[in-house]
């Protein structure tokens, strides 16, 4: 859609993209790195795999046998299928809640912040240099039960005087939300920040409300960085397990809790293999459903 | 905004706008900061535990409440840092095993970058699926694959040093090769084409030319692989073996007792970041003052 629009914006460079890229040796810069991904990531994947059928009535001391026990997947959904709705729940909630907080932040940075632009980007980014587990720990002193923001919001009501905030899902999803809100602010802020001010002006000038303006030509043309947003808020956050463990409690727990004491802590490999397997085909297919749906390929 | 509407529109609009104007003008006023407002409340809500962890860090604890709540003002978490066991030596391999992991991850994830962006050749729609699927992976399958491979090929004594640089190489990587080809997809090429019309060869152009062009985007990649790096938990969870690296040392100290002085090393680290990304934005508004 911004091939009709092009005209207005600057022309760019006026090579044409393919032929400027030379043909030639130049793909091995590509093979160091490719080797990584193959021997720590392909073949890993695919080692889990295997271990993924092994007879379940092995054990970690004794080895296990290759059973081709295809059985281990069709258990593992039947004893955790809640626990993987409750991750994807929890993680659809918290993209959605990041998603509503970041866009007016990052729109903010890039169109409202004026000169202040640059310190307030860094604002962005700064908190996330602490370490992750302390913010998360400051955050069950914060929403402990003798805390502050219980202590408040049972003063105005919203919550019953022997209600909790901690070891709920509001807290779990609360933490999960925080930890991951400028993957989502970042994405977004690139995009915003590429859109030529004339285009929304252009809209102004064909009579479109500051709101019809927004939403007929600044959102649509930030939706690539909603998508990569929305992508790096979901994925790791259905994968979590810090913020169940540290902010709920097991009735919080997500899939990430039992792969981790699957592998962990009872040495169940074949168990702790299926899970992962599925954890991440479910992921890849939503993640590639939804980049083909929002139309924006050329991120993968 | 108004920049581009001819000024005889604008004069002929003036008189008509303003009997309304003071009422119009404080809605406007609103309707333009409102979403200002916002952005700073939702920045106030991050600054929430990073204030609350500054404030415990000059906390007296009695007993084992360091966690709970502020008890007295005192200096000494400050000066004996390194008093808890084991602190400062999971700092030290936290910093060892995040430099390793940076500098690997930069050169390669780099040099895959420029072969993406640069040059053409088939199966580059494969690469980038190998190089996104890390990234679409759930930190607690990338560890936990990479644990059972470090066990079933025998290394798990070696578990440490060498399998946390591994792990955390592994996810920086595709980090920084979205990050890099970004920054060279905007790149224009016709200020490398102009060196070469200047008789620069192709290796004087690449580090009088391109290299400092690509620069800000290899050091924002740099910087986003140390902090992923020495932030992770569940990656090294799984790979760090008896070794213990800082955020596994917070872990720990969860379960038992919370030494204050976790939350000394958490506001420094705010601080030297904050430090560092002051130090950049100074530099980067001199260059701009000097080039305008």
């Amino acid at each position: 859609m911004t091939a009709g629009l092009t005209p207005v914006t600057d022309p760019g460079p006026v090579v044409d993209g393919e032929t400027s890229k030379r043909r030639g040796w130049g793909w091995l810069l590509l093979v160091p790195g490719m080797l990584w991904l193959a021997v720590f990531f392909l073949f890993p994947t695919v080692q889990l795999f295997f271990t993924s059928l092994y007879d379940p009535s092995g054990s970690y001391e004794q080895g296990y046998a290759m059973t081709w026990h295809f059985a281990n997947y069709v258990d593992a959904v039947r004893d955790t299928w809640d626990l993987f709705a409750r991750s994807f729940l929890y993680a659809g909630i918290t993209t959605l809640v990041c998603l509503a907080l970041a866009y007016p932040l990052a729109y903010a940075i890039a169109f409202k912040a004026g000169r202040w632009k640059h310190v307030m980007l860094v604002l962005v980014i700064a908190p996330f240099f602490t370490s992750f587990l302390l913010r998360t720990l400051s955050w069950r002193t914060i929403l402990a039960d003798q805390g502050p923001v219980t202590d408040f919001l049972q003063t105005i009501a919203i919550l019953p005087d022997d209600g909790r905030l901690l070891a709920t899902p509001v807290a779990v999803i609360a933490g999960l939300v925080y930890n991951f809100l400028p993957f989502m602010t970042l994405p977004i802020y690139a995009s915003l920040d590429k859109v030529d001010h004339r285009l929304v002006e252009a809209a102004g000038d064909l009579y479109a409300s500051p709101f019809t303006g927004f939403r007929k030509v600044t959102f649509p043309l930030s939706t690539p960085g909603v998508v990569s947003g929305t992508l790096l808020t979901f994925i790791p956050s259905s994968g979590d397990y810090v913020n169940a463990q540290l902010l709920g409690t097991p009735n919080q727990y997500m899939i990430g809790n039992r792969i981790q004491s699957a592998f962990l802590t009872e040495h169940n490999y074949p168990l702790a293999a299926s899970l992962s397997l599925i954890l991440m085909g479910i992921v890849v297919v939503m993640v590639v459903a939804y980049v083909r749906r929002a139309g924006t390929e050329d991120l993968l | 905004m108004t920049a581009t509407v001819p000024r005889d529109q604008q004069t002929r609009e003036r008189p008509v706008a303003t009997p309304v104007a003071p009422r119009r003008s404080a809605v406007r006023w609103l309707a333009d900061h409102i979403v200002l407002f916002i952005g700073i409340l939702v920045l106030v809500y991050t600054f929430v535990p990073i204030g609350y962890i500054f404030a415990l860090s000059f906390n007296q604890p009695t007993a084992r409440s360091a966690t709970a709540q502020f008890e007295g003002f005192t200096w000494n978490n400050w000066t004996s840092i390194c008093e808890p066991e084991g602190l400062c030596e999971s700092l030290q391999l936290s910093i060892g095993v995040s430099i390793t992991a940076t500098i690997l991850a930069t050169v390669l994830g780099t040099l895959m970058a420029f072969a993406l962006v640069r040059h053409s050749f088939r199966g580059r729609s494969a690469s980038n699926l190998v190089i996104f699927l890390p990234m679409a992976t759930p930190e607690v399958v990338m560890g936990s694959s990479l644990l059972a491979m470090f066990v079933s090929v025998g290394v798990d004594g070696l578990l440490g040093f060498v399998t946390l640089v591994i792990a955390h190489t592994l996810f920086c990587l595709s980090f920084v090769v979205v990050t890099v080809k970004a920054r060279l997809a905007g790149m224009d090429t016709r200020l490398e084409q102009a060196a070469m019309d200047l008789y620069a060869n192709e290796w004087q152009t690449f580090r009088l030319v391109t290299l400092p062009l690509a620069m800000p985007g290899i050091v924002a990649a740099a910087m986003l692989a140390f902090s992923l790096s020495f932030d992770d938990f569940i990656v090294s969870n799984f790979t760090a073996g008896q070794s213990v690296t800082f955020p596994l040392y917070v872990y720990g100290a969860k379960l038992k007792e919370f030494p204050p002085q976790l939350f000394v090393v958490g506001t420094i680290m705010f601080l030297v970041s904050f430090l560092f990304v002051i130090a950049g934005e100074i530099y980067r508004r001199r260059r701009a003052a000097a080039l305008r």
